[in-house]
């Protein structure tokens, strides 16, 4: 059995410990808000906090996660009103619209430790996140919007 | 999404119900044939819904809601297409509820994501049926108050009678407009008087996207349904010869292993129906996770499949396609290519002697590019869930055309048409890739052989290295100048594996006096499909960059030379059949040109490249801007024009345009996929680079021209462009010319020339 908080909520599950995060929270747990793209952290699709740090949930077995925070897109607020996500609908950024869970993830891990980043850090901060459909504009511009909104 | 198995089957109902007929409320009968409280809790509560018309449904307490009929795979329409209805509809947008609608090609047309066509083929059924349905619920208004309808205005999903004072919903007249004949020849609103459509309205599924619900098929989930993967061979041209699955089947949660045939031999493949390898090696499982895992303990033996064929009844009729066996390489493909090209191959088009005018040049100029095969790499992986039972079929997830593939799962599974059920979630990226059907098939003939719900996910490996990519291309363009640098003969000769990419009818056809255009192709067994813009994707990198070489060699300033092309196609064409406006042509490049300030003193910084193309019946140009960054060119701007005729979501139009232009930069520095005996050697993104943020530009402005002519395509046209203009900034940035993609690896060492 491993216990697990995610969302701020406990989940005690009997899985392999070495089966990867992601794929605890899709097919176990239905939180299908992580993607996944490439099962090898070069995509960024599968982005969760681990203790308020983004990880690949791809390459994160399970059992590192045990006794520690996890938050998906769908704890990161109760209401869905994150300012990234606030930011995310102002600015229509999605296409498909597969990968912005993850970016948004990556994002407001950036914005916990940073909340003004410059191009130059979004860019470092958001590089291990790919988008195919190239809304890579809008996302930078949707993080500084969101930073904007929480100097307010 | 998911739905539990044991509750009613009311989709089955549904579809039957429409079947059998009518604009009347679908689940009226069925409603009343229980008594309250009878009812399955997931029914009880059900709207009662009144169709107007196939693409609308209206509620008595005015619940609108309007089908989206064409897959949705970052294109936009799920907002776009509805808009159109809206306009018509004369409602309050902010008040529509927004549906994906069933696949029912007879009510809701074609249904078909790709060639850039859904708003050009959607533009006026969906007026048509906006503005049918608006006088349909206006002949209710009339009946139900007994006054003449010519009398009543709709406005905001209201019906008001002026004269007497009278207003009331579009749903309580909506039981009655359900009765009403569909009216024929309705006028449609001028441009001019347009109020929803030229107006930014948000992406109506932008919410779920930023909450992480389950929206797209690889989300979907049955009770009791079971994870499926195929083990695929390792290259093109070798197929499954024998397995031991012993080791396999006892890792935790595996339920079966075995060998599945997808199409069998001999049977007749629409165009659409490419598949890369015909004998699976199937691994069935409780979890994704367990799945994968249990292919690492299979034992496969691979075999070289040889040389097989296929039937293929395609667009240009049937044939008989032979498919070679050999396991190809690269270096390989490119000398057997550089062979090709030197032999006599197909005249796709002649105008006035070109021989003499190439025999008579002063001066002839001749390049060569080439481009490698390139994979689509959408976001979300192939795949599909099937429910396979003895009668009826259900499959569900990501395709761009189910009216093609119906009739393909239809002979695999033995089933009439009528009792397959295709539902399209939203679409983690297409790019073409999801026209091709098999990986339905394939879902489908697995869940039929373990007998239960299935969802095949095909993993990022299996998605990359057996692909459906586009072609592996060369071109070489020729031109001929008199003794005064004018252009008195234009030479290209195209060809690729399996396929070329060369448009005949297409500028500079019509521009030049002496014109040939030949092809030649090469047989391969690697698969092959449509792509962002397919064979545009490369003659406009190919094309471009020549034009730009030929306007120096000519000491004309590239964009000026090709308007002066231009005008002479415009005013005295050369030849028949030329597929492009030259008005619309000249257009964008002259808005481009305006827009970026070509020439401006303030941009001589900038080393700028331009390039322009028609495709998809719409007309792009652009102008890229690169800075050196640490001894390396970058791109630092971009400025685009776009003739695209009226556009419907400006701002979600502008996003598409950005997206073509960091798709069409990513895939010309970067974008390759090669193979060594038959093997990809890229299989994912640590091989295949892809663009990321700290290569984007900092700026692009997209404009488009205004003007009132019924929208043609977007999503393509924008893109190819990029291609060509990226290499003619980076001549400027390098002082040296770019002919092979990708260019980003001869970038490495690059210093500013000039």
């Amino acid at each position: 059995m491993i216990s697990l908080t995610i969302n701020n909520k406990t989940y005690n599950l009997d899985v392999d410990p070495a089966t990867p995060l992601l794929w605890v929270l899709r097919d176990h747990l239905d939180l299908v808000g992580t993607k996944y793209g490439c099962g090898m952290a070069q995509c960024g699709a599968c982005t969760v906090h681990l203790n308020g740090e983004a990880v690949r949930s791809c390459v994160t077995r399970v059992s590192q996660a045990a006794g520690k925070k996890v938050v998906t897109i769908e704890g990161l607020s109760e209401t869905n009103e994150h300012p990234l996500q606030k930011a995310w609908l102002e600015l229509d950024v999605a296409q498909c619209g597969y990968c912005q869970t993850g970016q948004i993830m990556s994002a407001a891990a950036l914005l916990r430790k940073n909340s003004n980043p410059t191009d130059k850090d979004i860019d470092a901060a958001m590089a291990g996140n790919i988008c195919r459909c190239g809304t890579y504009l809008r996302i930078r511009e949707a993080i500084h919007l969101a930073a904007d909104m929480g100097k307010k | 999404m998911s739905q539990p198995n044991n509750s009613v089957n009311r989709r089955t109902f549904l579809k039957s119900s429409a079947l059998a007929g009518g604009g009347l409320l679908l689940s009226f009968t069925f409603l009343s044939a229980f008594k309250k409280g009878e009812l399955p809790a997931d029914l009880e509560a059900e709207d009662q819904w009144y169709e107007i018309t196939g693409y609308i449904k209206i509620t008595p307490d005015n619940k609108i809601k309007i089908l989206n009929p064409n897959p949705e795979f970052g294109q936009n329409v799920m907002t776009s297409l509805p808009m159109i209805v809206a306009e018509e509809l004369e409602v309050d947008w902010t008040k529509i509820i927004v549906e994906m609608g069933p696949h029912d090609n007879v009510k809701l047309g074609p249904q078909f994501t790709g060639g850039s066509n859904s708003v050009r083929m959607y533009w006026k059924p969906l007026r048509e049926a906006g503005a049918a349905a608006r006088q349909m619920l206006l002949l209710g208004a009339a009946q139900t108050w007994n006054l003449p309808v010519e009398e009543l205005t709709a406005k905001a999903g209201m019906i008001y009678h002026e004269k007497s004072g009278k207003s009331g919903t579009y749903g309580e007249f909506a039981s009655k407009a359900a009765a009403i004949a569909i009216p024929k020849g309705m006028k449609l609103k001028e441009a001019k008087n347009f109020k929803l459509v030229r107006n930014s309205q948000k992406n109506v599924e932008g919410q779920k996207i930023v909450s992480g619900k389950p929206l797209f098929g690889i989300d979907y989930k049955q009770e009791g349904m079971l994870i499926a993967m195929i083990e695929h061979p390792p290259a093109f041209g070798m197929k499954l010869k024998s397995f031991d699955a012993t080791e396999a089947l006892k890792m935790p949660g595996i339920t079966d292993v075995f060998r599945q045939t997808l199409y069998e031999a001999g049977m007749e493949q629409g165009g659409f129906d490419t598949r890369t390898f015909n004998e699976l090696l199937v691994v069935v499982g409780k979890t994704t996770w367990e799945v994968m895992n249990a292919r690492k303990k299979l034992k496969v033996n691979w075999e070289p499949a040889g040389e097989t064929k296929d039937i293929i009844n395609g667009r240009t009729g049937k044939k008989e396609v032979v498919v070679p066996g050999k396991l190809e390489t690269t270096s390989e493909q490119r000398k057997l290519m550089q062979e090709y090209a030197n032999r006599p191959a197909q005249q796709l088009r002649k105008d006035g002697d070109p021989e003499a005018a190439f025999k008579n040049a002063a001066q002839i100029i001749e390049r060569t590019y080439n481009a490698p095969f390139l994979a689509h790499n959408c976001m979300e992986p192939m795949n599909f869930f099937a429910h396979v039972e003895a009668d009826k079929a259900l499959l569900v997830g990501p395709l761009q055309a189910p009216a093609w593939t119906e009739p393909l799962l239809s002979k695999v599974l033995g089933l009439p048409a009528d009792k397959i059920e295709i539902q399209m979630t939203r679409m983690g990226g297409g790019f073409g890739r999801r026209a091709y059907g098999h990986y339905l098939a394939e879902a489908a003939l697995i869940s039929k052989k373990v007998k239960a719900p299935v969802k095949l996910i095909y993993t990022r490996e299996d998605d990359m290295t057996y692909g459906i990519y586009r072609p592996m291309y060369t071109a070489t363009y020729r031109a001929a100048l008199d003794a005064n640098k004018n252009l008195i003969g234009f030479h290209v000769k195209g060809g690729g594996i399996p396929e070329h990419a060369i448009h005949a009818n297409r500028f500079p056809a019509g521009a030049v006096d002496n014109y040939l255009a030949e092809a030649w192709e090469i047989p391969s067994n690697i698969t092959i499909g449509a792509f962002r813009a397919p064979r545009s994707n490369f003659n406009a990198a190919a094309e471009q960059s020549f034009l730009d070489e030929l306007a120096e060699a000519m000491g004309k300033d590239p964009i000026d030379f090709r308007l002066e092309l231009l005008k002479r196609a415009k005013e005295n064409p050369v030849g028949k059949n030329n597929e492009y406006d030259a008005d619309r042509y000249a257009g964008v490049l002259q808005l481009v040109k305006e827009k970026s300030g070509w020439n401006k003193e303030e941009n001589k910084k900038y080393s700028r490249g331009v390039a322009a193309y028609f495709c998809h019946n719409s007309y792009a140009a652009h102008v890229i801007d690169f800075i050196n960054k640490e001894g390396k060119p970058t791109v630092e701007r971009v400025f685009s024009a776009v003739d695209c005729g009226i556009v419907v979501n400006p701002d979600a139009a502008s996003n598409m345009v950005e997206g073509a232009v960091i798709d069409g930069i990513g895939n010309a520095l970067y974008g390759a996929l090669t193979h060594k005996e038959g093997a990809a050697e890229q299989n994912n993104f640590h091989r295949y680079k892809m663009i990321r943020m700290n290569e984007t530009p900092r700026q692009i402005d997209v404009h488009f021209v205004q003007n009132d002519i019924d929208p043609t395509g977007l999503g393509e046209p924008p893109f190819p462009p990029v291609f060509g203009a990226v290499a003619n900034a980076l001549y400027r940035a390098t002082g040296k010319r770019y002919y092979d993609q990708p260019y980003g690896p001869q970038l490495n060492s690059a210093k500013r020339a000039f």
